[in-house]
């Protein structure tokens, strides 16, 4: 198990969050949406522009900035 | 009459078990005191009427944004009798998220679980009377689109509200933060704070401002004094609590879900590969909407245009036999030929155009693809200092820019939101739409869809260029993070896509009959006084404004006092630019079309010039108005207002002197 920050993950590949860093009005956001600690997540597109990415039946498009502060553990 | 609320997060068919509920007994409206939209309906069951109340669909109910405050409002203030959570059982951990905090409000709820249908095709299996047990609320499987289980969400809705609410907290926040509800809970003992004791103890917790404000102004002072060391636990337990709210939903998913290891849909995939593409997802944005103008053109005003135009002529004309067989005074007849028809009537014709352009706007919206317009515009958006949801407000601000500048309330910085408002006006909005289309008519016939196509793109490059300059000068600073969910592609339903169309175009046809009689009658008022001048001639006083402002628009080719006086109009309301230019015409020149007369006071340049002024120049009084109340500022209200119409007249004069140099 190794812990990347999710823009490293790969298109295609999997892992779990584990944490997100920054402040926390934008963690409970992204918790709300379904990105809580723990949920599965798998890349869809990541190459220019914001990254797209599956999470517990829902699609969601995340600024690369924020990609950088949530840490996930595939 | 009992109340029914319909509550769920954007994209979970909440609309559409609306419509499914209601049919087409239903209104829009606005809530008192906030301008989000508020749709209410009506349905009968066993000879009783019961009213439903669609709720904004939101992910939670914190204070988050405005949406989430109105539905959690209505919900504790509101008294519904029953809430029905629509849920999307394709989706179901992250919609029940909502549920939990439903559940904290003590209020009855009952859970739709809709797009079961769906669910089924992504092999999804779900235990209903296991979630309902689970919940410790009613759960009724629906298909919202198919109408099926809707008799029953009724029957059960309605059962529900007549049985006696036992409800309790079916899970607990942990010993800690228990202790800690239950500590508040005692020092709210005896206040009466219109929010139950509970949930104002959970929301504390959660450091949610609104309450935090509430309790200072209102609340006991003894709790007033815990305030701050409460604001400092509530950091610490924040996320503690949606943790709780999430481990809860884990275990009752668990006893009564099944589904694959990863629910994927390959179609909206497939989709999304070419639609989102690094370098296609662009030029298919741009193709897309250049096509939605042409065939806008090509349907609303080549097709449907010339009946409604040839309609309401004859209606004028007939109206006018009418007034004069039964020797109606003069001044009647003129007010109801060249005031009403040549004005209001003028505004009228253009409902084919604006109806099929709204028609095109809901589809877009109903398939999904909005989401990806903002998504492929987030690279420029930020490349200029902008953050990509701005867009969304951009593209809502093609229909109107009052519901434009309130959809900036999605971002979340300041400086994000100023922006996206300052710039919204850029964006054209229905209402200018008849304004080119009579410039097009009387000189570009056949470059229609083209010239309609640069003037919609003229604006949007104008908004990104003052957002830019916006972003290094008064906003400085970074654009907070961009998330946003891309919801699956649907096939749009005809009904909802007519629904929509019909709520719009109403609305704009009762502006027609209202501000826009309005605002006609006066300027008619204007051109017939004082008593003697000839009618509509520059010596009335409607003339006279004309000419003291005519001298301002010069530079830019259209320095007469009829254009002037209809873009005084236009301040007001942006349909009365054509209205105020078919009444000075038509009074003008006898019996002669506005179309004929605009290509006499016209020529192909000043025409450009004073689409691009319409397009640019300040927004209307309501636009003004909503900027004034959403940044809570007269000052940024004034600016917007001086600012645009400094971009306006820069536009247009550009145009013109430029067109002038190359020999136009």
């Amino acid at each position: 198990m190794t812990t990347i920050p999710l823009i490293f993950l790969n298109c295609g590949e999997a892992g779990k969050v584990k944490e997100i860093l920054g402040g926390d009005s934008i963690i409970k956001r992204l918790f709300e949406m379904g990105l809580n600690t723990g949920a599965e997540v798998r890349m869809v597109k990541n190459d220019s522009g914001p990254v797209i990415l599956y999470t517990s039946g829902s699609k969601l498009a995340l600024g690369r900035g924020l990609a950088q502060k949530i840490m996930i553990e595939k | 009459m009992n109340t029914i609320a319909l509550v769920g997060n954007p994209n979970c068919g909440k609309t559409t078990l609306f419509n499914a509920l209601t049919g087409s007994n239903q209104h829009v409206g606005n809530w008192p005191g906030v301008t989000v939209e508020k749709k209410e309906g009506k349905f009968k069951y066993n000879d009783k009427q019961y009213n439903v109340v669609d709720l904004p669909g939101t992910y939670s109910l914190g204070a988050y944004s405005e949406d989430e405050v109105v539905a959690r409002d209505f919900i504790l203030k509101g008294n519904p009798d029953v809430v029905i959570n629509v849920v999307d059982a394709t989706n179901i951990e992250r919609n029940l998220y909502l549920t939990t905090q439903l559940l904290e409000m003590g209020t009855k709820v009952i859970v739709a679980l809709n797009m079961m249908d769906e669910a089924e095709i992504k092999n999804i299996k779900i235990d209903i009377e296991k979630l309902s047990k689970g919940l410790g609320v009613p759960v009724i499987a629906t298909v919202a689109s198919k109408k099926k289980g809707i008799e029953n969400l009724i029957k059960e809705s309605i059962a529900y509200i007549n049985k006696d609410n036992s409800f309790s907290m079916p899970f607990s926040y942990g010993e800690n933060i228990d202790k800690e509800i239950n500590n508040i809970k005692g020092l709210l003992v005896n206040t009466h704070l219109e929010y139950p004791q509970d949930w104002i103890a959970v929301k504390l917790l959660e450091g949610d401002q609104d309450i935090y404000n509430l309790i200072k102004s209102k609340g006991p002072d003894h709790i007033k004094e815990r305030l701050v060391s409460l604001e400092e636990d509530a950091v610490e337990y924040e996320l503690e609590i949606v943790d709780k709210r999430y481990d809860f939903i884990g275990k009752v998913v668990s006893k009564s879900v099944s589904k694959p290891s990863e629910v994927i849909d390959t179609k909206t995939d497939k989709i999304d590969k070419i639609l989102t593409h690094k370098w296609l997802g662009l030029p298919i944005f741009a193709l897309i909407m250049f096509t939605i103008f042409q065939l806008t053109f090509k349907v609303g005003q080549d097709f449907l245009g010339e009946y409604v135009a040839g309609g309401i002529e004859w209606l004028g004309e007939a109206l006018n036999g009418f007034l004069v067989s039964i020797n109606s005074p003069e001044w009647l007849v003129s007010f109801m030929t060249e005031g009403v028809f040549g004005g209001v009537g003028a505004v009228l014709e253009f409902v084919p155009l604006i109806m099929v352009l709204y028609m095109f706007m809901g589809i877009l919206e109903d398939t999904g693809y909005m989401a990806r317009a903002a998504y492929v515009m987030d690279r420029i958006m930020r490349a200029l200092g902008l953050h990509g949801k701005t867009f969304i407000s951009m593209l809502v601000g093609f229909g109107c820019n009052v519901p434009g500048v309130m959809a900036t309330r999605t971002l979340d910085s300041k400086k994000d939101r100023m922006i996206a408002m300052l710039i919204n006006p850029f964006m054209s909005c229905g209402a200018r739409l008849p304004i080119y289309l009579v410039f097009i008519a009387a000189f570009f016939p056949n470059k229609g869809g083209l010239i309609l196509f640069s003037i919609y793109f003229l604006g949007i490059a104008v908004a990104l260029l003052m957002g830019k300059i916006f972003s290094k000068t008064l906003f400085k600073g970074e654009s907070s993070y961009f998330v946003m969910e891309l919801p699956p592609y649907r096939f749009p339903s005809l009904k909802s896509v007519l629904r929509n169309m019909w709520d719009k175009v109403w609305s704009f046809v009762r502006r027609a009959g209202t501000t826009i009689f309005v605002v006609v009658t006066i300027l008619w008022i204007l051109a017939v006084i004082p008593f003697g001048v000839e009618p509509y001639s520059q010596g009335s006083v409607l003339g006279k404004i004309g000419t003291i402002i005519a001298p301002i628009f010069k530079p830019a080719g259209f320095g007469t006092w009829e254009a002037s006086v209809s873009l005084f109009a236009g301040i007001v309301a942006k349909e009365a630019v054509v209205a105020t230019l078919g009444m000075v015409y038509a009074g003008v020149e006898e019996g002669s079309q506005l179309i004929a007369a605009i290509q006499g006071a016209f020529t192909p340049l000043t025409a450009m010039s004073f689409m691009v002024m319409t397009l640019l120049y300040t927004p209307c009084a309501a636009v003004i108005g909503t900027v004034k109340r959403e940044t809570n500022s007269t000052k940024w209200a004034v600016f917007t207002a001086v600012y645009t119409f400094l971009i306006g007249w820069i536009g247009a004069v550009i145009v013109f002197q430029v067109g002038k140099l190359l020999g136009f």
